[in-house]
């Protein structure tokens, strides 16, 4: 491999708080599942009307909790200790996409980006990536997800837990108001968690998919190799 | 990866790092929410059907089966500790007490939510009466209903800030009845703001203290000594 191939592709920020965010994420997802295990049932609405719950089921596997055996106290423990570090990582990351040009230069998808959707949607479903030029840069799909993801779905399970607070909701009303209720901004808790876990699922079938290796050193050393296609 | 996260959990200085969180949630909700914001208040429409009752729902020490027997006529709460003027009170003489009724929502840590109508005095006025000396910091509930085998009992704490909340009740009466005994009669804490295991049932004695680290296992309360945050926040 020649040096010009490698490009310079993730910088050292954007690599800590990606995987400061996998930690996060991980843990969030096992210990919410902990916590959703004491009452595995959903609602719609302020209240938890017993007998017309919206989903009920008799609870996530040991295997997917944390802790791995019954134990809320310690689940929420876990949960409210990442939770914080999730949020702080989260305004951190996104100080420095504002401030520093990553979101308009990286993420912000442009007119032409635009326009290639189809294309970019076939190429994907070839499971055909771009070399050379185009792979120094996300594609349009990436671009898009990304956005969604971070601008859309990360403020909304934040702001859907923080619903959930008894407290917040004496402080902050429309908190109940915007999300339809207490036991609806659990909902909401429930099933973003679940759209980042099916993201997640989809990044990792990617990677997978687009050079597992070359995938993960640029996002430990910040170098990709773009391969062969002359620039 | 699990053993890993299941190990940490058993170590005890790990989980003190977890449980920092706690103070920041504490801190951070404290500076968010003014001290007098109100929890809201629903109508009478939104009323659950079905209210489920938590925890004990029969305590079965035998002086509460016989104050219960008589409907409590002779049951007394006293209340002392770090107090100007400790006393006792008949359930009639705390029916006099300034009231308040609310309909409010009640958000167990399990994740469940239950709507229900609350008649109770209002713990500031109580506090007035027996005036809390300068040093007094909680409010510390002794219930009637032991826990385990071993017997210990029911305990809660709040503090003034909490007490003085004008949502703040010891209910008497829920929804529009006298206080059933599953849901704690003679009488429960209603502490709006926080989440259900606060909100003490089976009131016997209320104690102002300046903290809390010589009652029970020292964190606050029953639940709180299993590992539960004493800021129920969230």
């Amino acid at each position: 491999m020649t040096k010009d191939r490698l490009v310079y592709r993730h910088r050292i920020w954007v690599r800590i708080t990606h995987w400061i965010n996998v930690v996060c994420m991980t843990i969030l997802l096992m210990s919410g599942l902990q916590i959703f295990n004491a009452h595995p049932a959903l609602y719609w609405g302020n209240a938890s009307y017993f007998a017309d719950p919206l989903v009920a089921i008799s609870g996530f596997p040991a295997w997917a909790t944390l802790p791995g055996s019954e134990w809320l106290a310690m689940g929420r423990r876990w949960h409210f200790f990442f939770a914080w570090l999730f949020v702080v990582n989260g305004v951190v990351y996104a100080l420095l996409a504002v401030l520093g040009g990553h979101l308009r230069a990286d993420l912000a998808p442009s007119r032409q980006d635009l326009r290639q959707i189809g294309h970019s949607i076939r190429q994907h479903l070839r499971l055909q990536f771009p070399k050379g030029a185009e792979a120094k840069r996300c594609n349009v799909l990436q671009k898009l997800s990304y956005l969604g993801v971070l601008g859309l779905l990360c403020p909304l399970i934040v702001l859907a837990g923080l619903a959930m607070s008894p407290q917040l909701d004496a402080g902050y009303p429309w908190l109940l108001w915007l999300l339809g209720g207490r036991q609806s901004a659990r909902t909401i808790h429930f099933i973003s968690a679940f759209s980042l876990l099916a993201f997640v699922v989809v990044h990792l079938l990617m990677v997978l998919a687009s050079g597992v290796w070359n995938n993960i050193r640029s996002m430990i050393t910040g170098w990709y190799d773009i391969g062969d296609e002359h620039v | 990866m699990l053993g890993g996260c299941d190990r940490l959990s058993d170590n005890l200085e790990f989980t003190k790092l977890l449980k920092s969180a706690e103070a920041l949630s504490r801190f951070a909700q404290r500076m968010a929410v003014g001290r007098t914001a109100l929890a809201r208040e629903y109508g009478e429409a939104d009323l659950s059907a079905e209210f489920r009752a938590n925890g004990t729902t029969e305590p079965s020490d035998p002086e509460y089966q016989r104050l219960a027997q008589s409907e409590f006529a002779d049951w007394r709460l006293a209340v002392g500790g770090l107090a100007e003027r400790p006393r006792s009170f008949s359930l009639t003489a705390l029916k006099e007490l300034p009231s308040r009724t609310q309909i409010t929502r009640h958000d167990c840590v399990e994740g469940w939510s239950c709507i229900g109508k609350w008649k109770g005095l209002r713990l500031a006025a109580l506090l007035d009466l027996v005036a809390p000396q300068r040093e007094a910091r909680y409010v510390v509930f002794y219930c009637a209903d032991a826990m385990n085998l071993s017997g210990d009992k029911y305990y809660e704490s709040i503090d003034l800030d909490g007490a003085y909340h004008p949502q703040t009740i010891l209910a008497y009466e829920m929804n529009d009845r006298t206080l059933p005994i599953a849901h704690g009669a003679p009488l429960r804490l209603r502490d709006e703001r926080q989440l259900g295991y606060k909100m003490a049932k089976y009131i016997m004695r209320i104690e102002l203290v300046a903290d809390f680290a010589h009652i029970g296992e020292g964190n606050g309360g029953y639940w709180e000594d299993q590992g539960y945050e004493w800021w129920a926040g969230i």
